[in-house]
């Protein structure tokens, strides 16, 4: 029999870009079908000195599962439930199994995954991978609080099971880990209670910034959700003007309606939005998607009432709630070609209000304004790169055109300067132009400790992408 | 291919037509290729010109350099297909990237009268097929992640039809001329520049035993002409000298049960 040609030599190409449209790259691409084909393939890259990384739904919004010329793999095809214990909700996964799957698990047994970010897509990978967050981390933390064990293959092929009580640091490292430290083949975690197939909302208008955090703090103690949308056009006293969804579960004594909404079949995103069928939605925003357009948009949103009783409450269905993005598939399409970037900053309690305005305040005057500003509170966890703390966050999406980027990173650096100097952090999931100097002043001591970690595992750098190279993580 | 410069993710340029700085001529030992090799050198481009003769390719890459350009050179068979994206990856790497490459290798047997050889014809597959798609897709990956780049196959006017005299070769370019097609289709919608020349008759080793050569034109010609198109961008389709379109044309048309009693 002939030599196995190398992957080097004989691998697909393939064109990938990140959730943003806006970073995007050639490489080698492979799809395993098993968790023994994922071995493999790492073993036989590892011998060909080929740089590796994974990709799951493609939904980090810059370069985190991109690798220029070297190997993307897709674990998508491992996308099964190994288990799912209908008492407890506890639930096993394969790495390319997504939200969607946890929840269409869950919901039948009266169960929600704890976190979720605002897409049903990503894979338990890369979840596990940038430890997201949802709209509830001030009060159930990162999804990596609730993760109890995961298998973790290395760069030298050996194969460990991690948790809080086996190789904890470990277990911390690789959580938020961005997957450079091995392939994550199983994740076990839990998932809440839920009596009710709905979350009652609350919406309340916040005219400027510090009105949203005021809302926030006198809110969080009895919020089980709570985000705020900035419209980031808005200046002088309406700066950071906004609206704030507050979001609750509902026992059953109190909606027992809602028992009959867990059901995967009632669990639905809306088909039409004002009469516009879901999949040609973003062709209709397309046309919005310039600064005059989203100036009226973000204008109107502020403005419009929302429909809700008389206790100024509406009711929403989990999924309607929780994945307002997937409301509108392909939105992203809207920014066309050159994409956007989301810039998201996290900065501690104790800075947030001065450096939240000023970020704006400073958008706004350079004429490089984000058409969506979405806000919400954080706590520290304990996981080593993870960009959990004791704040806030602010996410600023940007176009990119072919006119603008030298303005719009001139922005960028300087968002980043004040992020740093308020003694903030960047996510991962999201970043696309904090540079290694940036980065390692942010997460300092703990960016030397991850470094320690990854040398010691993976001493030749199998595991790498384009981020990892620009944020000095190899 | 490394990963973009800069301190972003995103890349704020791409490569234009009009002027090529970095160039890989696959097929620069001889003829058309060393030709378009030395004039795109002359425009001010670093040429990578692989081949598979070293001493040939040395002495193309010499006259570049003494005539003030910048050249590099690696020995390549393109039917070594597995060396393909290490050749093209380090080239690419050594340029600092790339934004033309100019496919120009060929293999031409006409077979005499009542000869059928195997050999000659697979050879001119593999050499003037699959090394071409081999190579072209490399760039047409790069390409289409940069959102630029220009990509030239010199194929043939040979390619219009099937004909007596040389079965194997217009098999071979009516072939590569539909992988261009295909490519120019499935890549211009990203900003890159597809381009295939259809030359007719070139004075090159070659064509050398052909007793009547009609319209024929020099390798350094026919060179300017391909990068003229080239530069001009909008993922042309261009028969090198134009006239050489209007006989395509009427070539196309000649019915089947007249074809077949030419001895074309």
């Amino acid at each position: 029999m002939a030599a196995q040609p190398s992957i080097r030599s004989s691998a697909p190409w393939r064109v990938l870009d990140g959730f943003g449209i806006s970073a995007r790259s050639a490489s080698r691409y492979l799809q395993p079908q098993s968790v023994d084909e994922l071995a493999e393939i790492i073993r036989r890259a590892a011998s060909e000195d080929l740089k590796l990384t994974f990709r799951g739904s493609g939904r980090s919004y810059g370069d985190a599962a991109l690798n220029t010329g070297q190997l993307v793999v897709d674990n998508r095809g491992l996308s099964r439930v190994l288990s799912f214990d209908r008492e407890r909700g506890t639930i096993e996964l394969e790495p390319g199994a997504t939200i969607e799957t946890m929840w269409r698990t869950g919901v039948p047994a009266g169960f929600w995954p704890h976190v979720v970010p605002g897409t049903m897509y990503p894979t338990m990978g890369g979840c596990v991978a940038m430890n997201i967050h949802g709209k509830n981390c001030f009060k159930a933390g990162p999804y990596g609080d609730h993760v109890q064990e995961l298998d973790l293959i290395t760069a030298s092929g050996e194969r460990k099971t991690l948790s809080r009580e086996r190789e904890p640091e470990l277990f911390r490292a690789v959580i938020a880990g961005m997957g450079l430290l091995g392939a994550v083949t199983r994740v076990k975690l839990g998932m809440k209670k839920i009596e009710s197939g709905r979350v009652k909302v609350r919406p309340i208008t916040t005219p400027n910034l510090n009105a949203m955090f005021d809302c926030f703090v006198e809110r969080m103690p009895q919020s089980d959700y709570l985000v705020g949308w900035i419209d980031c056009f808005a200046g002088g006293s309406g700066l950071g003007r906004g609206l704030v969804h507050q979001a609750n579960y509902m026992s059953a004594a109190e909606d027992p309606a809602g028992r009959a909404l867990l059901d995967n079949d009632k669990q639905v995103l809306p088909p039409s939005i004002m009469g516009v069928p879901r999949s040609i939605l973003w062709r209709i925003m397309k046309l919005m998607t310039n600064d005059p357009g989203m100036k009226l948009v973000n204008a109107v949103k502020y403005v419009l009432p929302e429909t809700f009783d008389s206790s100024g409450t509406f009711t929403n269905t989990h999924v309607a709630f929780a994945f307002l993005l997937d409301s509108v598939p392909n939105w992203r399409n809207a920014y066309g070609d050159s994409g956007f970037i989301q810039y998201q900053m996290f900065v501690p309690d104790s800075t947030a209000r001065a450096a939240m305005a000023e970020a704006l305040e400073h958008c706004r005057k350079k004429g490089v304004v984000s058409y969506l500003g979405v806000f919400k509170r954080h706590k520290p966890d304990e996981f080593l790169l993870s960009h959990g703390l004791d704040g806030w966050s602010l996410a600023l999406d940007f176009a990119v055109t072919p006119g603008n980027a030298k303005d719009l990173f001139a922005v960028t650096r300087d968002l980043t300067r004040i992020v740093l100097d308020a003694g903030g952090v960047f996510y991962p999931a999201k970043d696309a132009v904090v540079n290694a100097d940036d980065f390692a002043r942010a997460y300092g001591d703990r960016l030397t400790r991850f470094l320690e970690i990854k040398h010691r595992l993976d001493p030749q750098g199998l595991f790498q992408n384009d981020q990892a190279r620009r944020l000095g993580l190899v | 291919m490394s990963a973009p410069a800069g301190t972003t993710a995103v890349r704020t340029q791409s490569p234009s037509p009009s002027k090529f700085e970095r160039a890989i001529v696959v097929g620069a030992s001889s003829g058309m290729g060393a030709e378009i090799a030395k004039q795109v050198a002359a425009e001010g481009a670093v040429v990578a010109l692989v081949g598979r003769r070293k001493p040939e390719l040395e002495a193309v890459a010499s006259a570049i350099r003494a005539a003030g350009g910048k050249a590099i050179v690696a020995a390549h068979d393109v039917t070594a297909y597995e060396d393909v994206p290490r050749v093209f990856e380090a080239l690419s790497r050594e340029m600092g990237g790339l934004d033309l490459l100019v496919y120009s290798s060929g293999a031409q047997y006409n077979p005499e009268e009542s000869v059928y050889d195997f050999a000659q014809d697979r050879e001119m597959i593999e050499v003037n097929v699959i090394g071409a798609i081999a190579w072209t897709q490399m760039a047409a990956a790069a390409f289409e992640a940069q959102r630029g780049g220009t990509i030239v196959g010199i194929s043939s006017i040979a390619g219009e039809r099937g004909r007596r005299t040389m079965p194997g070769y217009t098999t071979s370019k009516a072939a590569m001329s539909t992988w261009m097609e295909a490519l120019r289709n499935r890549i211009s919608r990203y900003g890159v520049n597809v381009v295939t020349i259809k030359p007719g008759f070139v004075d090159t080793a070659k064509t050398a035993h052909l007793a009547k050569k009609p319209m024929v034109i020099s390798p350094a010609t026919a060179a300017t002409l391909i990068l003229k198109a080239a530069h001009k961008g909008g993922s042309p389709s261009v028969f090198v000298p134009g006239q050489w379109g209007l006989v395509a044309l009427i070539i196309r048309h000649i019915p089947s049960f007249l074809f077949r009693k030419l001895n074309l």
